[in-house]
């Protein structure tokens, strides 16, 4: 018990530890630096219950985090067969779906509470909302909707959309830590970990970190210049283009 | 080792990388290709964004055409005058392609155009190519002489107004084909995102009979000046050129147009067309095979451009 108590205390101390009401959560990094040399990373998350709260009446906790990148809006294809060819015929446009999406919990969501509560909390992988353009109105769809299952299906072959139903594992009673990845293709920008407390059926608390994923020296000034001074990116890449093709003419002459 | 792209926004192995930029270069200083309808797809195999892949394989290509135009001037075997007139073709023929496709993509139908584009014309100009070069071998390996090529047997697109006298290759003909030919490998080229190379080569020797090493050179120097073009075009309008990437496939790519030129060199006219022929036909095929099996999802995810 003095080991957890210390925990909570270095949990607290913590610069990327937030506090929302009775979750204490801190993440083993707030900041993920873009090198040359990066290729994915993986985050834990730490977060502590404080005991003795309404809803605590000796029910084991159950935890869903939730990961969720930079929103973006993606378009779903369907291929079909017309001429012998396989080609695009229907789509469905997702707006504002989140590009990167962990999903952990300490066992299947589905087992936590009711249905609907798990839908209105987006506690689960398939309960997340993702926003489809039908006509002139937006909304999300059943989630047996082939086009929603196979956005989900092709994000998780990215490895982009991960859901772990053993991702959070308890260390005592009301500490719990969660490991997540971020793929060495995860888009940049600031990341929204979420996570939902379940006791009894019912949502007990919840709390949110923010993680920034970000270029750095090298990276963020090509970035820079390819954004901001673009005509000059242009001439300074074609001229590089020349310079190196004439170092390896010169190089590589025989006369 | 891994080097993470800040465009493309993906770390790559840069051995990958290398050998790609050095395998695609060796079959660019061979054949007078550009290379980019191999390289293209291979880099968008690897997870590069179709938009980066593009714009990105363009930097690459302009260091190898200026290396290998550089060699091919040296030795004078440049036509500066009919790659100069095959440009003002070559530009016009850009602009009206990217105006197709621009409409082409309002309508929803680029991806079908562009696989249907690549079939018909890598299947022709494959099936061409190495019926020609087959006819050629044959020939020699009966031991017959190779027609002597008859003055005033031109065809008759060769004959038109507004002749021209193009020495180094030889050719005594009308700008209008040669403009034709330029406005039609620039229209394609923006419409199918390629240099055009490998159209540009056999226009060369079949159309207007110019010398096959002549044709390759000029066509380099083409590839030159279109893709040095297209580097600033695709920086200023979609900053979509990924330096690093660019960087790491021109150091593979330019050693490789290097031992490409040199093995290029020392073979005989009728296997380079052979072999260009069947690669152009092995890509086409590949092309092809994609459209008409069953692919395996039949789903795809793609980022909403119109939406950013």
């Amino acid at each position: 018990m003095r080991r957890l108590a210390a925990l909570v205390l270095i949990l607290l101390a913590l610069p990327g530890a937030a506090m929302a009401g009775d979750l204490v959560l801190s993440l083993s990094k707030s900041r993920i630096t873009i090198t040359s040399s990066f290729a994915g990373e993986s985050i834990v998350l730490f977060g502590v219950i404080e005991a003795g709260d309404a809803g605590d009446d000796g029910q084991p906790y159950d935890v869903v985090v939730t990961v969720r990148g930079p929103n973006e809006s993606f378009v779903t294809w369907r291929k079909e067969r017309r001429f012998g060819l396989w080609v695009n015929v229907d789509s469905r446009s997702f707006l504002a779906a989140p590009s990167y999406l962990a999903v952990l919990s300490n066992r299947e969501p589905s087992l936590m509470a009711p249905a609907d509560i798990l839908r209105q909390e987006q506690a689960g992988f398939v309960n997340n909302r993702l926003l489809q353009r039908v006509g002139s109105d937006f909304a999300d769809v059943v989630p047996e909707d082939p086009f929603r299952q196979a956005f989900l299906r092709v994000k998780q072959a990215q490895g982009l959309y991960i859901e772990n139903a053993a991702g959070v594992e308890f260390l005592a009673p009301h500490v719990f830590r969660a490991a997540f990845p971020i793929p060495g293709t995860a888009p940049i920008g600031t990341y929204e970990v979420v996570v939902k407390t379940f006791a009894g059926g019912a949502p007990v608390s919840r709390g949110a970190v923010r993680l920034d994923v970000g270029k750095v020296d090298f990276e963020q000034a090509v970035a820079t210049a390819a954004q901001d001074h673009p005509w000059f990116y242009g001439l300074v890449t074609a001229f590089g283009a020349l310079a190196v093709g004439f170092v390896a003419n010169v190089a590589f002459r025989r006369d | 080792m891994t080097i993470y792209l800040p465009i493309a926004e993906l770390p790559v192995n840069i051995f990958t990388l290398l050998a790609l930029g050095g395998a695609v270069g060796f079959i660019s200083g061979m054949f007078g290709v550009g290379g980019g309808f191999l390289m293209t797809p291979l880099l968008i195999f690897l997870g590069v964004p179709p938009a980066v892949a593009v714009a990105s394989v363009s930097t690459h290509m302009a260091a190898s055409s200026f290396s290998g135009t550089l060699s091919y001037m040296r030795r004078g075997l440049v036509d500066v005058p009919l790659a100069l007139v095959l440009l003002a073709g070559g530009l016009t023929g850009t602009l009206c392609g990217v105006l197709t496709f621009m409409v082409l993509r309002r309508f929803g139908q680029l991806d079908l155009v562009i696989a249907i584009t690549y079939i018909a014309l890598l299947g022709t100009v494959g099936t061409l190519m190495l019926a020609e070069s087959l006819r050629a071998l044959l020939r020699e390996w009966r031991g017959q002489k190779a027609q002597v090529k008859r003055p005033g047997a031109h065809p008759w697109f060769l004959r038109m107004p507004f002749k021209m006298r193009f020495r180094q290759s030889r050719i005594y003909v009308s700008a209008i084909p040669v403009v034709t030919i330029g406005f039609s490998i620039g229209f394609l080229g923006a419409l199918m995102g390629i240099g055009g190379g490998f159209l540009l080569v056999p226009a060369l020797i079949y159309l207007l009979r110019v010398p096959t090493v002549t044709s390759i050179a000029t066509a380099l120097m083409l590839t030159l000046v279109t893709m040095i073009a297209a580097i600033v075009m695709h920086a200023v309008l979609n900053q979509t050129v990924d330096a690093v990437l660019g960087l790491v496939l021109m150091v593979g790519g330019t050693i490789g147009t290097q031992f490409g030129a040199r093995a290029g060199q020392t073979m005989k006219a009728e296997r380079l067309r052979l072999l260009l022929g069947l690669l152009v036909l092995a890509v086409g095929i590949r092309v092809a095979v994609d459209q008409i099996v069953r692919p395996t999802d039949l789903y795809t995810v793609k980022i909403d451009e119109a939406a950013r």
